[in-house]
Parts: structure tokens; C-alpha cells; sequence
């Protein structure tokens, strides 16, 4: 009985398995194998030397991206924590009927299941030199002269990250908000806590592991990004992704890979730091 | 019912204001894609027309939008049938705790969280090495399973840890087989969830862009299509684009819910035999 339960389960996850070992464990020991290769102008060679690493260590440009790539992460987290916790404590506790709550989480919901290009490109009309943001705050006797760095800028970079990912907080914080004991938060008010005393002492505690796993989706989507920063930055800001993808273009895979790697090391470094603060299974 | 107190009328603004940003420049384009003849990418509008759609129509214009937007919508139905049958079994599969399933489960979230140009590139070399050309049936649908699997994954875990397990006990100990208690008894109960797998399924493939980039071959998909007009189409036609296709996955979604809200209507009608006692 044992063993053949255990056989039905290997056989249920061998699709699973299988996609998973040949378009993600294959791909990424190719990559690293890559990473040790060597690159003419037109092709590559297999080799075993350093020379990837050598020059990507060796370059300035590459501390200075890394710093810009932890920069866009770390504002992009500040900001879509504090508005996806406010969204999502408002969903939970604010909102009484079941019926409504579900009709609002949806509509925060539906965006994300729209075209990010399409989402990114939509902001041209509002940045623009010329554009609604520039006019209004014109007419409001703010600014005499159009800003120039609303749009092609960290800004609208930023901006951009923040629109696409605030959902991926939202979600998850709403769904451990939902499975908080609502008695003891009756509890903490009975005990004479004040309205920011039980949100700061009681919720955000208990909100953690949901915190944690939008960090982690958060901070993993900005630091692989390549076309957020590209197309929002007009191509005049730089990210590791763009690195990368500036490689590719130049059909240098080796030296792509390479960088691929401490990419890869860097954010798998990171989520294991803050996956030492949540059981994912446990929370879903 | 209670007064509600002073910070509800706050975050409703702050809600509100949210909900403005997420889709205020959404609509803006919306606006924007009826812009006259002789208008540009921003305000203001010189006049109303329907120009840009109609250049949409004309193949020339623009590349091959429509082929590309077919590609796009077969690779989607692919994807949506694979996410759904691949996470159901996986996540029946996880129910049982084989040796190996914490291994599995970490490599689906590491197939979620590692940088999509990685996936991308990786796939891309391999073809490439094994002298294999690539498609976007094959590396494509491959690269773009790596992130609607962990999603469909997460989904069904989050069901079957609801999930009430006496009903199979019972279908067991009334002597159905392992399959059957699956066919016709957690299958049926965990119905609107796949309903809701199939939808990520269909959109995340839909929208993918970064894992297709390097492994759709020479034929584009509708993102890689759309991403190239923004380097070169400097005119509405590319709003119009973009309303057209968001349109289409709203009324993608718009259907999906129809689904799950007739299922649930259907189930509380005929699924409790209460008060038919005998």
C-alpha cells in the first residue's frame, strides 16, 4: 500500500517534474556552464577560464548597476508595502459585507491580468513633456516650465514598478489579514488599546508572514527586471537585467551568462534571507 | 449597525485614489486611441475618429499584429490546459508527501522568483547548443510554463489546504477507488478553483513577455509584437493596440467569472439534497 501510494504521487508530479527540470534546472546549468566560455565577435567557443568574471568584477559599471538595481528594489519595496498594507488592511477590516469584499479585491485584482507593456506604455500620455501631469500642474500656477524628469527617468521607473507590483503585496497581506482571529483584536480594544496601538501591536505582528512573501515577489520582479527599467527609462538608466539583455543583444552569451550568475546568486541570497521568516506552505 | 469611525472614510479615499492609479493611465489610452487624424500621443485630443483602429486593420501599417495576436491566443489555450492538468496533479500528488516534494516545491519557487531574462537566455543556449530551432511551441511554451505552473501550484495548495477531508473519506469508506473518489468527488468540489488556475493560466501566457523574449523564435508573440511597435510607432495606433488587447483580456475575464458565478449558482440549486428525504 506504502509503496505504491508513493509511486501514484511520483508519477502525479513527474509533468511537474519534468517541465521544471528542462526549462529551469537544464537552462540554469547551462548558463553557468556558458558563463565559463569564451566569445569571439561572432560566435562562442567552450573553454574553462575566468575571463567573464574577471572583467565583470574588474569593471566599475557593474558596482554601480548592482547598487542601481538594489536602489529600484528597495524604494519600489517601500512604497508597495505601505500602500499594499493600507489597501489590504482596509479590504479586511474596513469592509463589511463578503459580497463587497470580493467585488474590491477583484477590481485591484484585474490589472494584473492585463499586458504590463500595455500598463508601462499607458503612462506616456500622463509623464510626457506635454503631458496631462505637466499641463495640469501648469495650470495650477505650480510650475512655469514643463518637468523634464517625469518621464525617461528613476521616477517614472520607479512609478512604473510601483503601478505593476503593489498587487503582489495586496494579495498575499489580504490573505493573512483574513485568517487573523478577529477576537483578538476585540481583545487588544477591550484592553483599552487605541486604534493604532492594535494595528501596530497586534495586526502588523501577525501580518508578517504575508508581508514577507510580497517582499520576496516584490524585490524578485524588480531585481530580474530588464524592461521596466528600459522602457521607462527611455534606455538612459541601467539595471543588472539590462546588462544581461545588452549582452544577448550583442550576441556575447558568455559574458551574459556570467552576469546571469551573480544575478542569480545575489537574489537567491536574498530569498533565502527572508524566507528564514516564513513557511510559504503554511501560509497559503 | 455601528457608526462607522472617522479612519474608514480615509482609507475608503486612499482606496479610491489606489484604485485611480491603477487604472487612470489605462483609460487615458482608452481616451487617447480615438484620437483625430491629425493628433499625437498626448493631449489634447483634435477631434474624434477611428482612424488608428482602422490602420490596425491594414496589415502594412503595422507588422503582422494579427498573426502574431493568433500565435498569442493558441499558445495562451496551450499554456491555460498544461497549468491546469500539470498543478492538479502536482498539488494531488503533494497531498501524499513523497520523498523529494520539499526539493519540488522549492524549485517551483525558485522557478517563480529567478529573473525571467535568466529562464529566457538558459532556454535559448540550450536550443541553441542542441542545434534545435527555436519556437514559440515548443521553447516558448516551455519558458512560459515556468511561471504559470508555480502560480497554478500556489493556487491548488491554498485550495487543498481548505479542503475538507472527510467527504473522501466517506466516498472510501462507501468503496470508491482512488479515482473515482478524484473523478467524481474532490474534482467537482475544487471546480471553481481550477476555473480560476485556467484564468491565470490563459492571462499570465497572454501577457508574457521576458521568458517568450528569446525563445519564440522568428514568429512574435502579441507582447514581443507590441514591444517592438514601441520603439518605432510613434502615432495613437499603438493605444489603439493597447485598448483593443485589454479589452480582450477583460472580456477574457469577464467570461471566466460568468463561469464560476453559473457553477456556484447551478451547485446551490441542485448540489444539496436537503429536506428530499424520503
Amino acid at each position: 500500500m506504502g509503496k505504491s501510494r508513493d509511486i501514484i504521487a511520483y508519477l502525479q508530479a513527474a509533468p511537474l517534474m519534468a517541465v521544471l527540470l528542462a526549462f529551469l534546472v537544464v537552462p540554469i546549468g547551462m548558463i553557468v556552464v556558458v558563463s565559463f566560455w569564451g566569445a569571439t565577435e561572432f560566435s562562442i567557443y567552450p573553454a574553462f577560464q575566468f575571463d567573464n568574471y574577471a572583467f565583470l568584477f574588474g569593471s566599475p559599471v557593474t558596482y554601480k548597476v548592482f547598487f542601481a538595481t538594489f536602489k529600484y528594489a528597495f524604494i519600489t519595496w517601500i512604497f508597495t508595502l505601505s500602500i499594499g498594507f493600507t489597501v489590504a488592511y482596509f479590504l479586511a477590516f474596513h469592509v463589511r459585507t463578503q459580497a463587497m469584499q470580493t467585488a474590491l479585491f477583484l477590481l485591484c485584482t484585474i490589472p494584473f491580468l492585463t499586458s504590463n507593456i500595455i500598463r508601462m506604455i499607458s503612462w506616456i500620455p500622463f509623464l510626457g513633456r506635454n503631458g496631462i501631469a505637466n499641463q495640469t500642474l501648469i495650470s495650477w500656477g505650480l510650475i512655469d516650465e514643463p518637468l523634464e524628469w517625469l518621464l525617461y527617468s528613476d521616477f517614472s521607473v520607479i512609478l512604473a514598478f510601483v503601478h505593476l507590483y503593489t498587487l503582489f503585496m495586496v494579495v498575499p497581506i489580504f490573505n493573512t489579514m483574513m485568517r487573523i482571529d478577529k477576537s483578538l483584536i476585540e481583545a487588544a480594544y477591550d484592553n483599552g488599546a487605541t486604534g493604532l496601538q492594535t494595528l501596530w501591536h497586534v495586526i502588523v505582528p501577525l501580518t508578517k508572514p504575508g508581508i514577507m512573501i510580497g517582499t520576496i515577489f516584490v524585490v524578485t520582479l524588480v531585481m530580474g527586471d530588464f524592461i521596466t527599467v528600459r522602457f521607462m527609462s527611455g534606455s538612459q538608466k541601467a539595471n543588472v537585467g539590462r546588462l544581461i539583455s545588452n549582452d544577448i543583444a550583442l550576441l556575447q552569451y558568455p559574458s551574459a551568462a556570467a552576469t546571469a550568475v551573480v544575478l542569480l546568486c545575489t537574489v537567491l541570497i536574498v530569498i533565502g534571507v527572508l524566507l528564514r521568516f516564513v513557511n510559504i506552505r503554511k501560509e497559503l | 449597525m455601528e457608526q462607522r469611525p472617522r479612519s474608514f472614510y480615509c482609507l475608503a479615499a486612499f482606496f479610491c485614489l489606489f484604485l485611480l492609479f491603477l487604472y487612470g493611465p489605462t483609460l487615458t489610452i482608452g481616451i487617447l486611441s480615438f484620437q483625430g487624424k491629425g493628433g499625437g500621443l498626448t493631449f489634447p485630443m483634435r477631434g474624434v475618429s477611428l482612424n488608428w483602429f482602422r490602420e490596425l486593420f491594414e496589415q502594412q501599417a503595422v507588422g503582422d499584429i494579427w498573426g502574431s495576436f493568433r500565435r498569442s491566443l493558441a499558445l495562451g489555450l496551450m499554456v491555460m490546459v498544461s497549468t491546469v492538468v500539470v498543478s492538479v496533479m502536482a498539488g494531488l500528488a503533494f497531498r501524499k508527501k513523497f520523498a523529494g516534494s520539499t526539493v519540488l516545491f522549492y524549485l517551483a519557487i525558485t522557478s517563480l522568483v529567478i529573473p525571467s531574462i535568466l529562464v529566457s537566455l538558459g532556454v535559448g543556449l540550450i536550443f541553441n547548443q542542441l542545434g534545435l530551432k527555436v519556437h514559440w511551441t515548443s521553447s516558448g511554451f516551455g519558458s512560459q510554463l515556468t511561471w504559470t505552473l508555480p502560480f497554478g501550484l500556489l493556487i491548488i495548495f491554498a485550495v487543498f489546504n481548505r479542503f475538507d477531508k472527510s467527504y473522501e473519506e466517506a466516498a472510501r469508506d462507501q468503496g470508491a477507488t482512488s479515482w473515482q473518489t478524484i473523478r467524481h468527488v474532490i474534482l467537482p468540489i475544487i471546480a471553481p478553483s481550477l476555473i480560476g488556475v485556467a484564468l491565470f493560466g490563459f492571462t499570465l501566457s497572454y501577457d508574457e513577455f521576458a521568458r517568450t523574449l528569446l525563445t519564440a523564435g522568428s514568429y512574435n508573440t502579441l507582447p514581443l509584437e507590441i514591444f517592438g511597435m514601441t520603439t518605432n510607432v510613434t502615432t495613437p495606433v499603438i493605444y489603439a493596440l493597447g485598448t483593443l488587447t485589454t479589452l480582450f483580456s477583460l472580456a477574457i475575464i469577464g467570461v471566466f467569472l460568468l463561469i464560476v458565478w453559473i457553477v456556484g449558482k447551478r451547485r446551490s440549486r441542485v448540489g444539496s439534497d436537503a429536506g428530499k428525504a424520503v
